[in-house]
């Protein structure tokens, strides 16, 4: 069936703001999705409140609303707009529970709206937990013994029947939020009660536990007229048990002899088939080990994390196919642009090894859990493409920019055996490591399958590396020793630190293609990777003959390589824009990244991608071959700024920043100096090594100090210190993961902070906007709400802001772009940070001001200059609209990870919020980030004594639009001072049976007000009751200024209802 | 050990040997399955070619005798990028090494394959030599793959548990699980050589008859064609399958026609022209049935997605299908209920 030409308009809907569980990959998805669309000349309306995104960008749709996520906003653009068609499946478990919503509640069919892509039968037939299990009964695919309970006495009585260890499911969560396994009675009634709460229609799933079992997942397509195909096989090596998003994964899967394959292959077919999806579907099964007994996992018809991985890992883009269905078209009618030849009626077959290794941010959070199981962890992800397993996982490992290079964790290399076999028992975030370790001290592969369940095929692989080692430390590198180690993705740094020899010869990768058919076809996809072959073997470099064409010359950007906590979609976007505006200038451009889930790893964002580590040695293999004029590192954050010194020393021009003026920016001693030749204020500080002297400097500048490592990432391990025994307490932490760690300490200064992002040609700048954390410093600006225009900036201020902003861009010498922070205090100008290349504000400024501000940058870093450029320079005019940036975080996935913000950056995402007015801009801004605004419940306030001054006036203005309040003892003895009325709470060991974990229990509080002077340890009382606050989803503000706004906001008389809709595509 | 594949075309890619030692001259072709090897490595199909794995990691899952397709190895060479050494699979009997010892087997490694099945797929047929001595290669000296070779010599049967219907199979090369399906749908199978008679087949009275295979260009089987003609005219239920596919179709007079680089792989789209539908099917194949010589007797049942070629024919005058493909996915298997539905049609009517 060819397009449904009924179909003439088109709503998607996006995924939201980035968190654990549903991050840049719906980004990818959305984008493609677009973009199909476009194709057929649809007309295109988009919802999503996430602005660092390019599918929200004004040439991806015709209508673009950055907007709440919400049923009630939803509606009024669907009423307003009048779609012929909302496409469900794109937008992830957000989009999809928001489609099914408007669908089952009739609201689509009052509005002669269809849903595309997804039906409502089929998602609560894959959804829900019991239709589900009696569809697969049905069609005779076995699941795992289970049974759904909404209580946790009928948890405990399942439990009972099957047996512990038992797994907990929470239905329709996201990322498998709340779920555990449960190894006891006491853990299931923990688990269940968690899960419950979480699971949005009061539902969990209590099931058999197949830990052990081999996880494998296939990527369906299928289409109206039955048509259905297995995109790719993904089996995950860490298996069932560990969530897959938490699991290194390979593609195609490995292990299965064609037998199990095909086996299960028919059943995924026969399951998409019976749950009637159109589009696309991830089904994941779990196979019994030694036997053909299998069970189905779960299902979800959508595109997911996975079918970005798979899409990535084939050539074969899943969401845009499963939009093409979703609007009429079948397989076979759509072209494979890949091979241009074929269409999308076949599979895709892979003459190499994927592999997906995750992210997890437990280097920021020391306190958190690092546990893995069912509830997803990880904030990203890398991919890596080889044609060997060894090969495939070393380029993960180091392209993880976790500070390795090889398998060998440092750490695990002095624990005792026992203490090794121990942990490999737990799955943690390191067990590949531990496994690795225990191949080093020669425990056998059936001892450490034995302990860990890993295929015995996956742990013979990490022997060959273990064995290639020994042989490297022997010392004998021979020429085939050599290229031996190449072919298993050794570094040449590696092999000569572990060899200690010179190396005999070079080999040079042979640059392979990724094109769908394995070479059945000839295809043009630019899309490559590196192997080794050596030329006798036939070794082929396939992306030679794409070279040295291009007229203008080539210019190489990089990506920023996994989405963490700190680092994340923006960069992306940053790159991608860098990218295009490359290419409009008419140079070839060539992308490395390794991130599989994003759009500048989409095949023809750039003319050529690598999908490659951000190593040194890496990267220079690429530009080795592809003579670039230019490397760009400004828009890949810190990971490609951390490879400017590589690219000096090798002499690779650096077009933007210098690698020089980064230094400068970075290196402390440097940047004071400048700075005080500026005669520019900043905060008094001091480089520290050890406790003794930073107990001295602190002295010296007096508390409170913020202190940080000298490298700095989305201010990782950065803290406040209020005493003595805070310093002693983070110089431990920080010291005990690099003891060779500089640490600066600097004046704490309470002031407004604001940021300033500007793009510089060498002479003028343009500052597109001034944007104002709504909370005074200390907490980092990633987690700070964000205004812009800055209000409190007078324009006297904004002098000199635009003034200093000149003066220390010139004194870097910076060009394209700058962001910096500074602290406006008793109308003085202190500066905390800079930082010479793009910056997480650049997305969501760029499309309210309507500065292109990537592509400014990249022309004037090419040598254009901004007055030739039309924007102008100086601060550029301020709009009609306010916007407010709120930050989103995922600590309901992180267990015991403290809530409580600081200069220690811990959201995963962001929304925007824009408005005419700013209470308006923040009414939306706190809805989309999913505060729910009731004006109704009671507020717990518990503060530390320096707060004490200001929380009667915030109180007050809950108290005012009639909230009632409680407080600890303390706290209301202050409210009482002021006048106010509050109920008595006791604290948690006062009383076990009535405190505070039993009020927010209760449901009876909306809001939580909550700051401690200390914090972080999960034992800590404060901390306690804001991981509740957090598990319960009461919104628990840890900032005054944050409970302030949010206070204003209810006071306002804003509504889901009475808010302005903005299409951004108008501004 | 070093050794060497010498292409006609002059190209040579050093690799290191597997199985035994010694030369072996055939044509290469390549197989993009990521699985199924030992059904590759046992398909009567490529007897007498050089076959070429365009996945890179072969062997994980070790030598599993059960999922055999036929008693030994057929393919004339094997070469892959990586043989896995230490399999891991829990029916696992030993490493492909040690299998191509026992079995005879030439194989090559290491080599650049993805460089390697491009150069195949832009010359066609192409001879190829696995040697230690690359300087003095002989292309003359090709073996190929011939029925007689790979057809059973003695008739057998597979005997069904609930045998509702005795199916005749002429074996030009079946695969094992040819008769396992018809045997699970309760047909008993007797497989006769290639040579044998149509009447004597006939004789027995089957339910219906079954041509399977096999390695080999069609038109040099003239005299398999004559009997398959008067099998056909039987009007006893028939299904062609692979070679048999083209055997039935030379019987019927249409004409064969060869494809530039053929179709090898499990990944080979195919539409079935009664549904619309597109089903995933295994292939090994350069020889095709010309649609274009089509008498009206016989209309296209499947044509190749990518290609258009003839996939598959249903004879309108005889109870009578054959498709090309066989073996990796079981989008297809159903055509062995459509047969036995042939069959229950056909003893209704006698009865």
């Amino acid at each position: 069936m060819p397009l449904n030409k009924d179909i003439k308009k088109v709503l998607v809907i996006g995924s939201g703001p980035i968190v654990i569980g549903q991050a840049a990959e719906f980004d990818y998805a959305g984008t493609q999705a677009c973009r199909a669309l476009r194709e057929d000349g649809i007309e295109i309306v988009l919802v999503n409140s996430n602005p660092a995104t390019i599918m929200t960008d004004k040439v991806m749709a015709d209508k673009i609303y950055i907007e709440p996520l919400t049923l009630d906003t939803v509606k009024r653009i669907i009423k307003m707009e009048q779609p012929d068609g909302v496409l469900s499946g794109l937008g992830g478990q957000t989009g999809l529970t928001l489609s099914m919503q408007l669908a089952k509640s009739g609201f689509l069919a009052e509005h002669n709206v269809r849903l595309l892509g997804s039906f409502p039968e089929t998602i609560d037939k894959a959804e829900d937990r019991q239709i589900f299990k009696d569809t697969m009964i049905e069609i005779g695919q076995p699941v795992i013994e289970s049974e759904t309970v909404t209580t946790v006495e009928g948890a405990l009585t399942f439990a009972k029947k099957i047996g512990y260890p038992v797994v907990v499911r929470p239905a329709f969560t996201m990322g498998g939020a709340g779920g555990g396994i449960a190894y006891s009675e006491a853990e299931l009634e923990s688990f269940a009660a968690n899960g419950l709460l979480l699971s949005p229609i009061t539902q969990v799933l209590i099931e058999r536990c197949i830990s052990g079992w081999k996880e494998i997942e296939f990527e369906v397509l299928r289409d109206s007229a039955d048509n259905a195909i297995i995109v790719c096989s993904l089996e995950n090596v860490d298996p069932v048990g560990v969530h897959t998003g938490d699991s290194i994964v390979v593609a195609p899967a490995l292990t299965l002899a064609d037998k199990e394959l095909q086996m299960m292959r028919t059943a995924a077919l026969d399951i998409v088939r019976a749950l009637g999806v159109e589009g696309g579907c991830n089904v994941q099964m779990a196979l019994h080990p030694t036997s053909f007994d299998y069970a189905i996992i779960e299902v979800n018809p959508r595109v997911s994390r996975s079918s970005a991985l798979a899409s990535k890992a084939t050539g074969f883009p899943i969401a845009k196919i499963a939009t093409k269905i979703a609007v009429g078209y079948t397989l076979d009618e759509i072209p494979n642009t890949v091979t241009g030849k074929t269409s999308c009626a076949f599979e895709p077959t892979l003459d190499y090894v994927a592999l997906k290794f995750p992210k997890w941010p437990f280097d920021k959070f020391v306190y958190a859990k690092r546990d893995l199981g069912t509830q997803m962890k990880a904030t990203g992800e890398v991919m890596t493409l080889a044609d060997s397993f060894e090969m495939a996982i070393m380029k993960a490992v180091r392209g993880a920019e976790i500070g390795l290079d090889t398998l060998n964790m440092p750490k695990l290399k002095t624990i005792t055996d026992e203490d090794l076999l121990t942990r490999l028992q737990k799955t943690t975030d390191e067990r590949i490591f531990e496994v690795y370790e225990a191949l080093c001290r020669g425990f056998t592969v059936d001892k450490v399958h034995e302990l860990t369940a890993i295929d015995r095929f996956f742990l013979y692989k990490l022997l060959n590396l273990v064995q290639y080692e020994a042989l490297l430390a022997e010392g004998n590198l021979d020429e085939e020793t050599y290229k031996t180690g190449k072919r298993l993705g050794y570094t040449d740094k590696v092999i000569r630190n572990l060899s200690g020899q010179k190396l005999p010869c070079h080999l040079a990768p042979t640059y392979k293609m990724v094109d769908t058919c394995a070479a059945e076809f000839a295809a043009a996809t630019p899309y490559f990777y590196a192997t080794y072959n050596c030329p006798e073997a036939g070794g082929e470099n396939e992306a030679a003959p794409f070279v040295g064409k291009a007229k203008k010359g080539t210019i190489i950007v990089l990506g920023s390589g996994p989405i963490r906590i700190g680092q994340g979609i923006e960069f992306d976007y940053a790159s991608v824009h860098c990218v295009h505006s490359l290419k409009a200038l008419g140079y070839e451009v060539v992308l490395i990244n390794n991130n599989p889930e994003t759009v500048s790893t989409d095949f023809d964002t750039a003319d050529r991608l690598y999908f490659e580590a951000l190593t040194p040695e890496d990267v220079q293999r690429i530009i080795d071959l592809e003579q670039p004029i230019g490397v760009v590192v400004a828009f890949g954050g810190q990971t490609a700024i951390r490879l400017t010194k590589h690219l000096q020393k090798v002499g690779v021009p650096i077009i933007g920043a210098s690698a020089d003026c980064i230094d400068m920016a970075e290196d402390r001693e440097r940047f004071d100096d400048l700075l005080e030749r500026l005669d520019i204020k900043r905060p008094r500080g001091f480089t520290v090594k050890t406790t003794e002297d930073a107990l001295a400097a602190a002295k010296k500048v007096g508390y409170p100090v913020l202190m940080r490592p000298s490298y700095v990432l989305g201010g990782q391990n950065m803290i406040i210190a209020f005493s003595d025994a805070d310093i002693e307490e983070y110089m431990a932490i920080i010291l005990d993961q690099d003891s060779g760690n500089t640490v600066l300490i600097d004046k704490y200064l309470s002031g407004i902070e604001i940021e300033v992002d500007a793009i510089c040609d060498g002479q003028d700048i343009l500052i597109p906007g001034i944007m104002e954390h709504i909370e005074r410093t200390g907490i980092h600006s990633g987690d700070s709400i964000a205004l812009y225009p800055a209000k409190s900036v007078t324009s006297a201020l904004e002098e000199k802001v635009l003034d200093i902003t000149k003066r220390i861009t010139q004194g870097l010498g910076a060009i394209g772009m700058v962001n910096i922070q500074y602290i406006i205090l008793d109308n003085d100008v202190y500066v905390i940070e800079v930082n010479p290349r793009a910056s997480r504000t650049v997305p969501y400024l760029s499309k309210i001001t309507g500065v292109p501000m990537c592509e400014l940058a990249t022309r004037v870093s090419l040598g254009e200059q901004l007055s030739d450029l039309g924007f102008g320079t100086g601060i550029f005019p301020v709009g009609p609209y306010v916007a407010v940036k709120v930050p989103v975080f995922s600590f309901e996935k992180l267990a015991d990870v403290d809530t409580q913000l600081g200069p220690e950056m811990k959201s995963t995402g962001e929304v925007l919020g824009l408005g005419r007015a700013e209470e308006e801009a923040m009414y939306k801004g706190l809805i989309a980030a999913g505060y729910k605004l009731d004006r109704k419940g009671g507020v717990f306030l518990s503060v530390r004594d320096s707060d004490k001054d200001e929380i009667a006036e915030i109180a007050r203005k809950f108290h005012g639009i009639g909230l009632p309040l409680y407080a600890t003892a303390g706290t209301v003895q202050i409210l009482e001072k002021s006048g106010l009325s509050a109920t008595v709470v006791n604290k948690i060991h006062e009383n076990s049976e009535n405190n505070v974990i039993t009020l927010l229990e209760s449901g009876d509080i909306s809001y939580i007000v909550s700051t401690s002077a200390k914090g972080r340890d999960p034992r800590r009382d404060s901390v306690k009751i804001r991981r509740r606050a957090s598990i319960l989803r009461i919104p628990c503000l840890t900032s005054l200024d944050t409970a302030r706004a949010l206070a204003d906001c209810l006071m306002s008389y804003y509504s889901q209802d009475n808010t302005e809709l903005v299409d951004i595509c108008t501004l | 050990m070093h050794g060497y594949l010498v292409l006609e075309n002059g190209k040579v890619f050093k690799g290191q040997r597997f199985g035994i030692g010694g030369d072996v001259t055939a044509e290469v072709v390549f197989t993009t399955g990521m699985t199924g090897y030992l059904e590759i490595l046992t398909d009567k199909s490529y007897a007498g070619q050089i076959v070429v794995q365009t996945f890179p990691l072969i062997g994980n899952y070790g030598v599993i005798p059960p999922d055999f397709e036929g008693g030994s190895v057929t393919p004339a060479g094997y070469v892959v990028k990586e043989w896995c050494q230490i399999p891991s699979n829990f029916r696992s009997e030993g490493n492909l090494d040690t299998f191509f010892v026992e079995q005879g087997v030439i194989a090559l490694a290491g080599i650049d394959t993805r460089a390697l099945t491009k150069v195949i797929r832009e010359a066609g047929v192409l001879r190829g030599c696995i040697t230690d001595n690359p300087e003095n290669v002989d292309f003359g000296a090709s073996i190929q793959g011939k029925v007689a070779q790979v057809s059973t010599k003695e008739i057998y049967t597979v005997q069904a548990e609930n045998e509702t219907y005795k199916v005749a199979l002429l074996d030009c090369g079946v695969r094992n699980s040819i008769c396992q399906a018809l045997a699970e749908r309760g047909a008993s199978v007797t497989i006769y050589p290639h040579d044998t008679k149509a009447a004597d087949i006939l004789a027995t009275k089957p339910d219906g008859i079954v041509i399977a295979g096999g390695p080999g260009n069609p038109t040099e089987y003239e005299a398999i064609v004559a009997e398959v003609k008067t099998l056909a005219d039987a009007k006893i239920p028939l299904f062609g399958i692979s070679l048999g596919h083209q055997l039935l179709a030379l019987a019927h007079g249409y004409k064969i026609d060869t494809l530039h680089t053929g179709h090898r792989g499990s990944n080979q789209p195919v539409r079935h022209t009664e549904t619309g539908k597109v089903c995933i099917t295994g292939q090994n194949h350069r020889y095709v049935v010309d649609a274009s010589s089509l008498d009206g007797q016989a209309k296209v049942l499947f044509e190749h997605v990518n290609d258009q070629s003839c996939e598959g024919l249903r004879y309108l005058d005889k109870p009578a299908l054959s498709v090309q493909f066989y073996g990796g996915p079981k989008d297809t298997l159903f055509l062995f209920d459509d047969f036995i539905k042939l069959m229950e049609g056909q003893s209704h009517a006698i009865k």
